[in-house]
């Protein structure tokens, strides 16, 4: 009897090695890092999503969430000494160049997934992270910049905002809203760029022209810094941001409790009117930028993330096909706002039903988002980035805001001078 | 045989002290003269990027005539010159307060005068960074608002800001060199102070005669400390204003080394800021003991 047993056990032994096929198989484990809570659920639903739709080459995506500082730095040492380095990771914007400097990248071209899908999508965001015709990064959003504005404040000074087309004309509304209520119209930002540098890009201006020429000191420049100096010291209907940027707490306490009476900042922050000032909920609406001249570009693309394959992946082919379907398919980049609240990158999925689904933002700010947004999508202007582009964004947040606006210790004219010839040694 | 060997060389006393030292020296070698030989090397190289090192001999030191290396060299001097201002005269007060025979509870305030050591400097910095807000309800407009002054914009101007990086920097050492100093006193015979006061000495002439120079071994070992402490500081600044300082107000020569070889990823230059700054510490301090007569021989 217990021969038999043993045979039979043998025999059952001898099959399932015969056709492993029939075991489940093994999941391939990709690592990913990232300095954004958000992302990783962005991506653990990815990955779940992956799994379902393809069951024979199944992933487990094991990320790790750091401080922004700290995850930039690591990455950047384990790309330069060869090891460690994850399959995937998200890059910002402001230190993307320092990936693709020298002569072998240590980032995976991304065309093969890129080029099919680039139509449809804002060209603009892919170039932020090309190099010499390869692109190396997919952004999470286009990062329109847009006007948040207190629709209380705006009656309560008889002000219509489709009626502000021009900054000509937001200034006169200012004035008329500074009156009414006692509050400024707007914050200006002076110790980051994230009000200077997007009127430069909808002015049809830059830091560096096509050719990586530094024209920070041009005379379109000292033009926008000028005019928010004046919105600040002459026309008085704003004033430098507490805190200093738009991003410190100090700041959202300040406009949680109505401090303002709009706000320029790009999409993407509506997920921090969202979490951190929730007693403005019904009270904001979105409207494009006014414009500088009428007719003129009535937004600007700013921020961003780049997710890129690392140069040491072991399975470069498997992270390529993730990263396809997470970020560059349709269905991942409608739930690029769905999870995130961003606004995709692929404009096709602008006006799907999906989009118009209710969920916290849509709670906040109303429905029209995006109908609003496809009316804006060419009037999105591209930005060059250079080798030089984290210096240049350093010296923005730290010298020309800071010194042109808040001490006014050198003009517009001096201060921008002064950061372009530091830029072009 | 090889037990043998083993058991010969522990009980050799010409070997066994190298073998205890063996790991402190190993990791001297690996994580200390390994990275600083290797940081003067690539202060001589420009590093563009990955696989792109080329050697240019003395141009990353020329390009520190800058205005922000300046910049973060004067901040860095007036910094440490400050917290030595206060950080010596202070805590050796306290000392002889807590000392004091008359004094109750001396446990409790050497405990409580310590613990903010004890604290992470970031959590502590997030602390004071939101202490020194600029509206008018944080704490430092608070109280300044009680002697009816108007809310500081605290952390973007120059001035303020030493004060504010000052403040914290003695909220967290007070204590500490509060107990380097109690330790000195103890050393000090309690039979000088009665032949003094027998000899109609006064608590002042006690202190300048017989405290003071009983406490110069450990007044100069706290200047050294707070030298190197100074010229080094880079957390407080961080905890303050992240790694891009309104106007350089608060940036130091850490956080320049910082700000050129991580955000702009310019390895080179970075190690040179580096370096100097090793040179200009060991100066500073070669200065400083000279003139405190460390170097010289006692002369009774």
């Amino acid at each position: 009897m217990r021969r038999i047993t043993a045979w039979l056990l043998i025999l059952i032994v001898a099959l399932a090695m015969a056709f492993p096929g029939y075991a489940a198989p093994k999941a391939t484990t990709l690592t990913f890092w990232t300095f954004q809570e958000l992302h990783k659920g962005f991506w653990d639903d990815a990955v779940a999503t992956w799994n379902k739709a393809h069951p024979a080459q199944p992933i487990a995506l094991k990320t790790e969430v750091y401080n922004y500082d700290e995850m930039h730095n690591k990455l950047l040492v384990a790309l330069q000494s060869g090891v460690g380095a994850p399959d995937l990771a998200d890059i910002e914007i402001s230190k993307f160049a320092n990936y693709l400097k020298g002569k072998t990248p240590q980032l995976v071209s991304l065309n093969s997934i890129v080029k099919p899908v680039l139509s449809k999508c804002i060209k603009a965001r892919f170039d932020n992270y090309a190099k010499n015709g390869q692109y190396y990064g997919v952004d999470y959003h286009v990062g329109a910049t847009v006007m948040y504005y207190n629709k209380e404040y705006l009656d309560k000074a008889g002000v219509d905002a489709n009626k502000i087309l021009t900054w000509d004309d937001y200034v006169a509304a200012g004035k008329k809203v500074v009156a009414a209520t006692g509050k400024p119209m707007t914050t200006v930002e002076v110790t980051e760029q994230w009000t200077f540098y997007p009127l430069l890009s909808q002015y049809g201006s830059d830091i560096f022209a096509k050719n990586g020429k530094v024209i920070l000191d041009s005379p379109a420049n000292v033009k926008v810094l000028t005019f928010l100096k004046d919105m600040i010291y002459k026309d008085k209907i704003a004033i430098p941001a507490p805190g200093g940027y738009h991003h410190s707490e100090e700041y959202w306490a300040f406009m949680n409790k109505g401090g303002a009476a709009s706000l320029m900042m790009p999409m993407w922050y509506m997920g921090r009117f969202v979490q951190y000032m929730p007693d403005l909920k019904g009270k904001m609406i979105i409207r494009p930028l006014p414009a500088w001249k009428k007719g003129g570009n009535r937004s600007a693309g700013m921020g961003g993330t780049g997710t890129v394959i690392t140069a040491q992946s072991k399975n470069k082919a498997l992270a390529l096909k993730l990263m396809a379907a997470a970020k560059l398919s349709k269905e991942g980049a409608i739930k690029t706002w769905t999870l995130l609240g961003f606004d995709p990158i692929r404009w096709d999925v602008w006006s799907d039903p999906a989009m118009k689904a209710d969920n916290q933002y849509t709670n906040y700010f109303g429905k029209d988002i995006f109908n609003m947004l496809t009316d804006i999508k060419d009037e999105i202007g591209p930005t060059v980035i250079t080798e030089k582009y984290p210096l240049a964004i350093d010296l923005i947040k730290k010298n020309v805001s800071f010194k042109a606006l808040k001490e006014q210790s050198a003009t517009p004219e001096q201060v921008l001078k002064e950061v372009a010839d530091e830029l072009r040694k | 045989m090889k037990k043998s060997l083993w058991r010969s060389l522990l009980n050799s006393p010409k070997a066994v002290p190298y073998f205890f030292v063996a790991p402190f020296v190993l990791s001297f070698l690996l994580f200390y003269l390994y990275p600083f030989i290797a940081t003067i090397q690539m202060s001589f190289q420009r590093i563009a990027g990955f696989g792109d090192v080329t050697f240019i001999g003395w141009s990353n030191y020329g390009r520190l005539l800058n205005e922000h290396f300046f910049n973060a060299l004067r901040t860095t001097s007036q910094y440490t010159f400050w917290t030595i201002l206060v950080l010596v005269p202070l805590p050796i007060l306290l000392a002889v307060l807590v000392n004091h025979k008359r004094v109750r509870f001396t446990g409790f305030f050497k405990s409580a005068l310590f613990i903010p050591a004890l604290t992470s400097v970031i959590v502590a910095g997030i602390f004071f960074r939101y202490s020194f807000g600029e509206q008018a309800t944080t704490l430092a407009n608070a109280v300044t608002g009680l002697f009816g002054m108007k809310p500081i914009t605290w952390l973007q101007i120059k001035g303020p800001a030493m004060f504010a990086l000052v403040l914290l920097c003695t909220w967290r050492w007070l204590g500490v060199n509060m107990v380097y100093f109690l330790s000195g006193l103890q050393g000090i015979s309690q039979e000088l102070y009665e032949a003094a006061e027998i000899d109609g000495a006064g608590a002042w002439d006690r202190f300048r005669c017989i405290t003071l120079p009983g406490l110069k071994p450990v007044i100069i070992y706290v200047i050294t400390i707070s030298v190197y402490g100074g010229f080094s500081m880079f957390a407080e600044s961080y905890a303050f204003w992240k790694t891009a300082t309104p106007g350089d107000i608060g940036m130091t020569i850490v956080s320049y080394i910082y700000q050129m070889g991580f955000n702009n990823f310019d390895m080179g230059f970075a190690s040179a800021i580096g370096i100097t700054l090793v040179i200009l510490v060991m100066l500073v301090n070669l200065i400083q003991l000279t003139c405190f007569g460390f170097f010289k021989k006692d002369s009774d």
